[in-house]
């Protein structure tokens, strides 16, 4: 026996009441306090999250230790950042409901201009100091990190400028020389990386991920593009600059490791430079304490068309900064902790447990100590004054996966004409970034 | 129950029943709150923390995505008040002339096409075998039901090494095996998504299919027997048709779980690669509602995909309900 039909009138109480739920949780949902302007001044404790790996977990203690020691009236606690499919999405929705802490150390530039537009950060520039303290800390870098509006948003914090990782072991299989691998422009690249496939050395030459992720273009397209262009963004004055002749070149070179197989199109579970897949990977200092008892690496600079210098070459930054976020009511501690946290002294705390180049000028001077002590990182160092970051610009992350789509389907898969596809992908981004 | 039926009970609110009336006679007050709160009232007691969940969890995100799909809406912290214009139907303008949204819709349909029959398929045959083993019966229903309470990231790690282009399935295959390899082929990518999403399912199904067996009378099959029916008849003639209710909660649960597509093309084929040949609406209302910050678009893509699923689960029930007919 099938059961009755609720009446009409029934059902039509159930949509009414329904909607009037909605409405009035609507309602509620546009309402809430804010940060007022006493709270730039206000001292007291303040919650801050960190990431959630070993080193940085290390760095985290110490900073807040040294300081709840130096400051028993502002309280300072540390949290890692709660796990999601990725920071930035536990970020973004911490600023709508409201839980987000005061300081977050591990803020991506490419996410700031979303977390901006949501009136989820509190203007850096706003204090009184904070422009002067973060362009005398990072000099002329600086400016990458500043908004549409000229104010920072962010501490530039700390960068992992991407190079060439070799596996010296696999290198000298293949026949080459090790101490002198000839990677420096597009035609030694290739021709080395067809040595390595071609002599059994390893499977492939290089596997940056093939999948679609709009971050990912950031270690394959972007530092070899930085390179090629002596430091371009992928878009600048709201114009993207990869559909030129460079951008193409830069295609045109993946394609071709692709086309040849010299990199895999697949998934890879696992590093594919450390679990022997790959005779080279393109990542940045990080890297060095997870390779190095597992690898003989070797580090060069990214290739570019032309034999450019390598103290002229630039590479992608990498970098992961600090954001001070709305909720915070005690911006005035907020502002001296992340003032201490960035210290000289705690810049060479974050190096020495990291490995990571904190932002700021005269690097291998700074902490000349540790890079004599750890020559691994010296090369890292340089190149850390000579890094683009991913452009301020409102669409960030629409721009980066439109531009991630296009390469799939051009470069990774070879499914389109690169320059057709790179002219499409250019009218769009172009749409995107001059959106407000 | 019989002496029940033939006794003529007085309504507890029927006009002759003292206990019905008030001091005035309390007629009027009585249909009302009868009108109003029915006459077990303690029902609405009872029924409301369900009512109160399904207000909460169902029906304001409902709303309120219904809502945002006809405004220019994005997340804003507590404090920020941000105009959410009224835009009409352009979020949806926009999602239906996205190539990338059509394509994501017509993958579903492909994913649907393939997994819903061979779900109902496999699960079906494979409860009937089960029904029937006498020898490591627990065996298989355990080992049917492991994948699908595995977490998927850990299953799809096998998948990935299994149908790589120098994987076990590929080496089996040799020169038959598909060149680029299955999950980085544009023509394959969806079907073995489909492939995956059935296995790692099959084992709830079965069991769903194994309680409706038992319902099914024993005494169908000897009637069915004697009359001359074979095993292939006997299974269309009675299993089929016994199972039916449970065949309908499986084709409902297959078509709503796979419109909901998410998990595999994310992490099985890198996104909804190859080249976009994988992507589904819900991988697209991630990117576009959380990773890029426009929940208006987001929420568009997921009022269509609701409006789809529930066309979908109609045809569905009129079809199951007619064969039942």
């Amino acid at each position: 026996m099938r059961p009755s039909r609720p009446s009409r009138r029934y059902r039509h109480g159930v949509a009414a009441a329904v909607l009037a739920g909605a409405m009035v949780l609507t309602a509620c949902g546009s309402s809430g306090g804010g940060s007022t302007s006493d709270a730039a001044s206000a001292k007291g404790p303040i919650k801050i999250w960190y990431s959630n790996n070993e080193q940085e977990i290390a760095w985290g203690q110490q900073v807040v230790a040294a300081w709840n020691a130096a400051n028993p009236n502002e309280q300072v606690t540390a949290e890692q950042i709660p796990t999601g499919k990725s920071s930035e999405d536990v970020i973004g929705a911490a600023i709508t409901a409201g839980t987000e802490p005061c300081l977050i150390y591990n803020t991506s530039p490419a996410a700031v201009p979303g977390f901006q537009k949501q009136g989820g950060l509190i203007d850096l520039s706003s204090f009184a100091d904070g422009t002067s303290y973060i362009e005398t800390r990072t000099g002329e870098l600086a400016k990458q990190y500043a908004s549409a509006d000229g104010h920072y948003y962010q501490m530039p914090w700390k960068s992992n400028p991407v190079m060439i990782f070799y596996n010296k072991d696999m290198f000298t299989k293949a026949g080459i020389d090790p101490t002198n691998p000839q990677l420096a422009t597009y035609d030694e690249f290739l021709a080395t990386a067809k040595k390595i496939v071609d002599s059994g050395a390893a499977p492939f030459a290089i596997y940056p991920a093939p999948s679609s992720e709009f971050y990912q273009s950031w270690f394959d397209f972007y530092p070899l593009f930085a390179a090629a262009t002596g430091g371009k963004q992928l878009v600048a004055d709201g114009k993207s600059q990869f559909n030129s002749p460079e951008g193409l070149a830069v295609a045109n070179f993946w394609k071709q490791i692709y086309a040849e197989k010299l990199a895999g199109n697949e998934t890879h579970t696992g590093d594919s430079f450390s679990d022997g897949t790959a005779a080279m990977a393109i990542v940045g200092p990080w890297a060095i304490s997870v390779y190095k008892d597992k690898v003989n690496w070797g580090v060069v600079p990214v290739p570019t068309a032309g034999a450019t210098a390598a103290e002229q070459i630039h590479t992608f930054s990498d970098a992961k900064n600090v954001g001070m976020y709305a909720s915070c009511t005690n911006q005035g501690t907020a502002w001296d902790f992340l003032k201490f946290s960035t210290s000289q002294e705690q810049d060479g705390q974050l190096l020495t447990l990291t490995g990571q180049m904190p932002l700021r000028t005269d690097l291998p001077t700074t902490y000349a100590d540790y890079f004599a002590a750890n020559p691994d990182y010296k090369l890292f160092a340089d190149q850390a004054a000579r890094t683009v970051e991913v452009p301020n610009t409102p669409n960030s992350v629409e721009i980066w996966q439109t531009f991630r789509d296009a390469w799939t389907s051009a470069v990774i898969f070879g499914k389109s004409d690169v320059q057709q596809t790179m002219t499409d992908a250019a009218t769009k981004i172009d749409q995107l970034a001059s959106q407000t | 129950m019989t002496t029940s039926a033939t006794r003529s009970p007085v309504p507890r609110d029927h006009p002759a029943s003292p206990a019905a009336r008030g001091a005035d006679g309390g007629r009027h007050r009585t249909s009302l709150f009868t009108r109003l709160f029915g006459r077990q009232p303690i029902g609405i007691l009872l029924a409301a923390p369900y009512a109160v969940f399904i207000a909460v969890i169902f029906a304001f995100p409902i709303g309120f995505a219904v809502y945002m799909s006809f405004t220019d809406y994005y997340f804003t912290a507590p404090g920020v008040t941000v105009p959410h214009p009224f835009v009409g139907l352009d979020n949806y303008k926009t999602v239906l002339t996205d190539p990338a949204v059509l394509a994501s819709f017509g993958h579903i349909g492909i994913f649907l096409i393939l997994n819903v029959p061979l779900t109902v398929a496999l699960s079906l045959g494979l409860a009937v075998a089960l029904n029937r083993a006498v020898h490591f019966r627990t065996f298989f229903r355990a080992a049917y039901y492991v994948p699908y309470v595995t977490a998927s990231v850990a299953v799809v790690a096998v998948w990935l090494v299994l149908f790589r282009s120098d994987g076990l399935v590929n080496q089996i295959l040799g020169p038959l095996a598909p060149d680029p390899s299955w999950l980085v082929n544009s023509t394959w990518a969806m079907p073995m998504i489909a492939l995956f999403v059935t296995w790692k399912q099959l084992g709830f199904f079965i069991l769903l299919y194994l309680a409706a067996l038992q319902n099914v009378p024993k005494e169908l099959y000897e009637s069915a027997s004697v009359d001359g029916a074979g095993a292939w008849r006997s299974f269309r003639s009675v299993t089929v048709p016994g199972v039916r209710q449970a065949t309908a909660l499986v084709l409902l649960l297959a078509i709503v779980t796979g419109a909901n597509l998410f998990t595999e093309p994310y992490l099985l084929t890198g996104g909804g690669g190859p080249d976009g040949a994988s992507t589904t609406p819900v991988l697209l209302m991630y990117q576009q509602g959380i990773q890029q910050g426009k929940p208006s678009t987001a929420s568009a893509i997921g009022v269509v995909l609701v409006i789809l699923v529930l066309i979908v689960a109609l045809v569905n029930r009129r079809l199951t309900e007619r064969s039942e007919r």
